[in-house]
């Protein structure tokens, strides 16, 4: 878990939900009978609609679940699949554990770094990908196994890395 | 072809997320002959005498777990399942949800009926997305059904069930910080006791299963608990799905009777080793237990029999490793992860894990010292049952699993700067730091 050090960075002034996002926060505080417990989904509802959580996406949340700001951003900060800065279109999180390792995760890394001009977090200049190595996606039979987004990839050697990048403009 | 005697029986018939087909493969037949037709401590027994124990690795009797929940509770009772599914090596659930998610609903009612509950949440890990809508698309199916709602299937009980999906936090499987998580707090564990049976979600009496525990029962009660015994052995009943990874030919999951020769499981099942390659280590029960040499693969895939090899069967992740891969390579690797999944909490683990991995680091590297190896078992004894919660222990014991069997592996790491033997060095080295 954890980002390591996470300083807020810029982003709009403020947002607000749109008509069908505010269903879905709704829907999800309706899940719950403490309010608090809606801040997991209410965060990725945020996610979904503006890609990454801006300080003032936080806010709009903090709001929606009647927390401090400071707890969402506490709660924000520790789980790893929140983004806390802007990525990429194409989030490419490459798992690095064991089994993925044992079949070639680390070369596969080693060819995407290569390929893109990027390492770990970084965004390409176009900001087409973001590369991030990640802890183990529960695909261990099917590795090396990268998720694009939330999509799984698997059993992926550099010829399918490479068909798979084509494809995602 | 069927891949497995229970479980994974007729997993691949098509359609089966459906509920159509669900039913007619018997589906939710053991919500209609027990809800509102046995008492809930009639469900218990036979759950009880099924000898079912906890599949998310610990292994706990699961009858016995139900019930620890009060009888007199002013309290509403919940029921949660852990489809967190963090441990490296296993991937059982993920399948077991994709590909039959009727059958988790339908033991979710029961554990609910069980336990008097009438509200049950299942934590999906973050990255499980898409299972979540297969899940969501199941529960609605059942909702309109009258499956699930006010009145289960007509029995006067009320049930209503939720997905709830984490966002990355491999600690959320410890199943206290699951429920911080699912409070929405950050996911750290708490101390027990009390006990999530006493106070457990919202501080009320809580149950938390995990997927493949939860998906046996429907059979069991429908069945009974002798049925059940038609599989295993006395302390260790029934089938379990084990997910085997690393470079065997066949990956994947196989559902087997606890018991089952590990030999078999690898040199039938999944084929043996890929060409080319030995077995020379094997981690039964998911990386964060003690990995056994080649000569233990012979050891039968029960509770019992890994404890006698100091091990555990844990969550079923078989990872196998090669004669050509090096452990402190891959201890390295194992040990990076509890590092960084550390949650922070309590100072053994957090720091201990951190240590450990430096440590390991430079051993790889060629710049370990003479004490390096006695630093290292030092650091895992001072992590193992010092920790906040089996964090620790689960990154302290593949140390020592790996330090038991393959200390000259760390010995000529220290004499002679490298490798005793790695296909993997030149792809490995840098990426890591």
């Amino acid at each position: 878990m954890s980002h390591g050090t996470v300083m807020p960075v810029d982003g709009p002034a403020t947002l607000e939900w749109s008509e069908k996002a505010k269903a879905e926060v709704a829907d999800a505080l309706s899940r719950y009978p403490v309010k608090r417990s809606a801040v997991l989904p209410v965060l990725w509802i945020a996610q979904r609609e503006w890609g990454w959580l801006s300080p003032a996406a936080m806010r709009l949340v903090a709001g929606s679940v009647g927390l401090p700001e400071s707890e969402v951003f506490g709660v924000a900060t520790f789980y790893t699949m929140f983004n806390l800065v802007p990525v990429g279109r194409h989030h490419l999180q490459l798992c690095m554990t064991l089994s993925c390792s044992l079949m070639g995760a680390d070369r596969l890394y080693k060819h995407l770094q290569k390929k893109l001009g990027v390492s770990h977090g970084e965004t390409t200049k176009d900001g087409r990908y973001t590369l991030r190595k990640v802890e183990c996606l529960a695909a261990c039979g099917k590795g090396p196994c990268m998720q694009v987004g939330f999509d799984y990839h698997e059993n992926l050697d550099e010829a399918k890395v490479d068909a798979l990048l084509e494809k995602l403009k | 072809m069927s891949r497995g005697p229970l479980l994974f029986k007729d997993i691949d018939t098509p359609g089966l997320t459906g509920l159509d087909v669900y039913k007619k493969q018997g589906g939710y037949e053991a919500v209609a002959s027990s809800v509102g037709k046995k008492t809930p401590d009639e469900v218990i027994e036979i759950v009880k005498a099924s000898g079912l124990r906890g599949r998310g690795g610990a292994g706990f009797p699961t009858g016995l777990k139900w019930s620890f929940v009060p009888k007199q509770s002013p309290k509403a009772r919940y029921i949660v399942c852990n489809a967190d599914e963090s441990e490296p090596g296993t991937f059982k659930d993920r399948e077991l949800m994709e590909l039959n998610p009727h059958l988790l609903i339908e033991g979710m009612i029961l554990a609910g009926f069980a336990i008097g509950s009438h509200q049950g949440y299942i934590y999906l890990r973050g990255e499980f997305e898409y299972v979540q809508r297969i899940l969501d698309k199941a529960i609605a199916e059942a909702r309109a059904a009258g499956i699930l709602g006010d009145n289960v299937m007509g029995s006067g009980y009320a049930f209503q069930l939720y997905t709830h999906l984490g966002a990355g936090a491999y600690i959320c499987g410890e199943e206290t910080a699951l429920l911080s998580s699912l409070e929405g707090y950050r996911g750290q564990p708490r101390l027990k006791p009390p006990f999530p049976a006493v106070e457990g979600l919202y501080a009320s009496p809580t149950v938390v299963n995990n997927v493949e525990t939860l998906m046996a029962v429907p059979h069991i009660v429908k069945n009974g608990g002798a049925w059940y015994r038609q599989w295993g052995n006395e302390k260790s009943p029934g089938t379990k799905v084990f997910s085997v990874s690393g470079p065997v030919k066949r990956p994947g999951n196989y559902e087997v009777p606890l018991g089952y020769s590990m030999k078999s499981l690898i040199e039938n099942e999944c084929g043996g080793m890929r060409d080319g390659l030995k077995l020379k280590a094997i981690i039964p029960g998911g990386s964060s237990v003690p990995m056994l040499p080649a000569a233990d693969l012979d050891t039968p895939l029960d509770y019992e029999s890994m404890n006698a090899k100091g091990t555990f069967l844990g969550s079923g992740g078989v990872i196998v490793i090669d004669d050509k891969t090096c452990i402190v390579d891959a201890l390295w690797n194992v040990t990076r992860f509890y590092q960084h999944e550390s949650c922070g909490k309590c100072t053994p683990c957090r720091e201990g894990t951190y240590w450990m991995s430096e440590v390991l680091e430079r051993l790889e590297n060629g710049t370990g010292r003479d004490a390096d190896i006695d630093l290292l078992a030092d650091v895992a004894d001072n992590i193992l049952g010092k920790s906040f919660c089996a964090l620790g222990d689960a990154a302290a014991m593949p140390v020592q699993g790996a330090l038991k069997h393959f200390r000259a592996e760390f010995e000529h790491h220290v004499k002679h700067k490298t490798c005793l033997v790695n296909r993997r060095r030149e792809e490995v080295a840098g990426v890591r730091a």
